[in-house]
């Protein structure tokens, strides 16, 4: 299946590009569309993944979309900047953040995801009230639900399903933008549910409920002294406690089989629709754009949407006509003149950092010349680095200006 | 006064820092730099990123002990990526000689069932293979270790407290039974003087506040921590008084005296040149005073701080070793 580009229809009638071989990503046109519901922003740790999710929302918000953005884990003060001082796991209005130009009506919400909390909600809407009550307070539901490394994806994924599910029920809201979990590796939110719920409805934890009868049952003959050795292995290295609280865990979600996998499912096919989009975020760095590679590669596979890549905090020069290697030698003669002035140093100073910068920048643009190599047909928005830290929606407009412009050549 | 510890007692250096502060490097650095004293080190990764092979140009590594790199000194530098499963199949037959159960094991999904889900034991057979090595014996003599130190590319700082703290963790779920006994052992290891836990930051806000947090973590868990690692820093390319007089909005007399400076050197000079040069110039002055901000909260901690240059080329063509001997020259290693 070739990839499908969401925004390849907008990005031809823009006639500036970021680069020859790479259309330009036009994400105003991606938010403004009212097919797009849902935006996915994923990409390496430390590339600046919330803060772009929480610009394209603000962006869209101001620009007559209701929105809400779900953020994993906030920077503090960004967290701030959007109101988001109390982790309740609810969408809160963002102050200031709402209120379209021109008469338009639209509005911004936030929330932190409570992974625990999300967990418990499911168990609670799916189980009887007396079962969830014995799963809540089940050792290893407990562990599992608050630090199993692959739970916060999971339930950012669950969460992102109940948004859109409360959105299409009560119209509060028609664009949920989502930041994905700063994972091991940024695939893991797409293969942790999946693993999570195949193994919660899967063969093995039915083993562990019921040895006996899994034993006995015609699929699982072969397997009768096999089922010995797991147990007892398994009881010999974790302890039989552990085993047992399993045990007790699995027969109280007996009611719950076959939900965890049909969720899971169900949130792998929203992953899928059309009126979803991926953006890729990346720093113009090797490592991180090899992660936004990876991730290119694998949304192609999966037949998921993918609109482009945002290459962030990319370095610019204010005067581009001066090369590096002019600048150097400029400031060389300069410190070598017989008479200086007494702005000699300075501008001294200024070449050399403009020589430092305008070779950043000139690295930059190879490392993602290289991405658009490898990946000619996905549109790219360069974002320039702020002198500033972003931690206001002063701040979070200048990026979304920045993400919605697209890159001039 | 900050604290000096004493890392030449360590034989176990955990790194870690904030996703995109460049701990893989540093991590590597550190390495190289022990191996150039003409030590026998090796270098560990548990997070499946093959970063270490891609920053020394090698081969992928797997869950084998690789030598990487043998150093004129006679130190040499082993690498390997610490793989859960095969950490699982060393430990069931090192303790209970089954790691033939293996294969049944992964057909009901039980090795998925330890590797992934089990809360703490992924993180349990992953470093008690690091703790494995860096306590094996072999070779010269019985007392003689494997290794003379082992450096772990550990996780981000957002996740290393729990990582490390296995005891806390595995005590969720298993209060007795031998999964709770290695993780007591190596819990005994970390927080002992051979161990240091250095943390790697960038002078900005979000890295730095990270920085301090995972600190502040660490010594809640009583973990043993090393060295403050600031990297990427730029040289400084003006002088203060240059950064001052550039941060002020219009300096007419500064633009003239620049533009002045540049036509005697015959660079052809334009309104927009000189504006340029000394807008970029403004920003690099906010920047520059942004991580003077930052610096000072890093000092507040009190701890060895080492500053390690940005490479203008990354860490392709000898940037590891220029990582390296800073680090050596201040007294890292």
């Amino acid at each position: 299946m070739p990839p499908r580009t969401r925004s390849a229809k907008a990005a031809s009638s823009s006639p500036s590009t970021a680069r020859p071989g790479a259309p330009g990503l036009d994400l105003a046109a991606l938010l403004t569309d009212p097919g797009t519901r849902i935006v996915v922003c994923c990409g390496a740790g430390g590339v600046g993944k919330t803060t772009t999710a929480a610009a394209l929302g603000l962006w869209a918000a101001e620009h007559g979309r209701r929105v809400v953005v779900l953020t994993i884990d906030p920077a503090r003060r960004l967290a701030q900047s959007l109101g988001l001082t109390e982790l309740d796991n609810t969408p809160r209005p963002v102050a200031g953040g709402g209120g379209g130009t021109g008469g338009s009506d639209g509005s911004l919400d936030a929330m932190m995801l409570d992974m625990k909390r999300t967990f418990d909600e499911v168990v609670e809407q799916h189980a009887t009230p007396e079962k969830a009550a014995q799963i809540l307070a089940n050792p290893f539901y407990q562990a599992v639900s608050s630090s199993f490394a692959g739970t916060q994806e999971y339930m950012a994924m669950e969460k992102l399903g109940q948004l859109r599910a409360e959105a299409g029920r009560s119209g509060r809201w028609d664009l949920i933008v989502v930041d994905t979990p700063p994972s091991r590796s940024a695939l893991d939110f797409l293969d942790a549910p999946k693993r999570l719920g195949s193994f919660l409805d899967g063969r093995f934890i039915r083993l562990l409920s019921a040895p006996a009868k899994a034993g006995g049952r015609a699929g699982f003959k072969v397997f009768s002294v096999g089922v010995n050795v797991v147990t007892s292995t398994l009881s010999r290295v974790l302890g039989g406690q552990l085993l047992q609280d399993v045990q007790t865990f699995v027969a109280a979600l007996d009611t719950m089989f076959g939900g965890f996998r049909e969720r899971a499912d169900q949130t792998y096919a929203l992953l899928k629709a059309p009126e979803t989009a991926f953006v890729v975020v990346a720093a113009p760095e090797r490592d991180a754009l090899r992660e936004a590679s990876f991730f290119a590669g694998r949304l192609d596979e999966e037949g998921m949407p993918l609109a482009g890549l945002v290459v962030n905090r990319i370095q610019r020069v204010a005067a581009p006509s001066l090369t590096a290697a002019r600048a150097l030698a400029a400031a060389e003669q300069l410190a070598d003149a017989e008479t200086r002035s007494t702005t000699a140093a300075t501008t001294q100073g200024l070449l050399r950092l403009h020589a430092a910068l305008a070779e950043t920048a000139d690295r930059q643009e190879r490392l993602a010349a290289r991405f658009t190599a490898g990946h000619p047909g996905i549109p790219v928005v360069e974002v320039p680095a702020s002198a500033q830290d972003i931690h206001d929606l002063a701040g979070l407009r200048e990026v979304a200006a920045a993400l919605t412009t697209p890159t001039p050549t | 006064m900050p604290e000096a510890p004493d890392l030449s007692k360590v034989r176990l250096h955990v790194v870690t820092g904030k996703g995109g502060t460049g701990k893989t490097t540093v991590a590597a650095a550190l390495a190289l730099a022990l191996t150039r004293q003409g030590k026998r080190v090796l270098l560990a990764e548990v997070e499946d990123r093959q970063g270490i092979s891609q920053t020394f140009d090698v081969p992928p590594l797997g869950h084998t002990e690789t030598r990487i790199l043998h150093d004129r000194s006679g130190g040499q530098l082993w690498a390997i990526s610490v793989d859960a499963k095969d950490s699982l199949r060393e430990y069931l037959q090192k303790f209970y000689k089954v790691g033939k159960a293996m294969t049944v094991l992964d057909r009901f999904g039980a090795v998925d069932f330890a590797t992934t889900i089990a809360p703490g034991v992924r993180d349990v057979l992953l470093i008690g293979k690091v703790y494995e090595a860096a306590g094996r014996r072999s070779g010269k003599g019985p007392a003689a270790p494997t290794y003379d130190a082992v450096v772990l590319d550990a996780p981000p700082t957002g996740r290393v407290v729990r990582f490390l703290n296995v005891n806390a963790e595995v005590a969720d779920v298993a209060k007795v039974g031998p999964i709770r006994s290695q993780a007591d052992s190596i819990t005994r290891m970390l927080r002992s003087h051979t161990t240091a836990v250095h943390v790697v930051t960038l002078l900005e806000e979000m890295p730095v506040q990270e920085t301090v947090d995972a600190l502040a973590e660490l010594r809640r868990t009583d973990l043993p921590l090393g060295a403050i690692v600031v990297n990427q820093l730029r040289d400084p390319l003006l002088t203060d008084k240059a950064l001052s007089s550039v941060r002020r909005s219009r300096n007419a007399r500064l633009a003239n005296g620049v533009a002045a400076d540049l036509a005697t050197v015959g660079v052809k000079v334009t309104d927009g040149l000189v504006a340029g040069l000394l807008a970029d110039a403004g920003h690099h002055a906010d920047r520059i005073a942004l991580e003077r901000e930052q610096d000072a909260i890093l000092a507040e901690e009190g701890r060895l701080t080492v500053r390690l240059p940005l490479l203008a080329e990354g860490t392709e063509g000898g940037g590891i070793t220029v990582l390296a001997q800073a680090l050596t020259e201040q007294g890292m290693v």
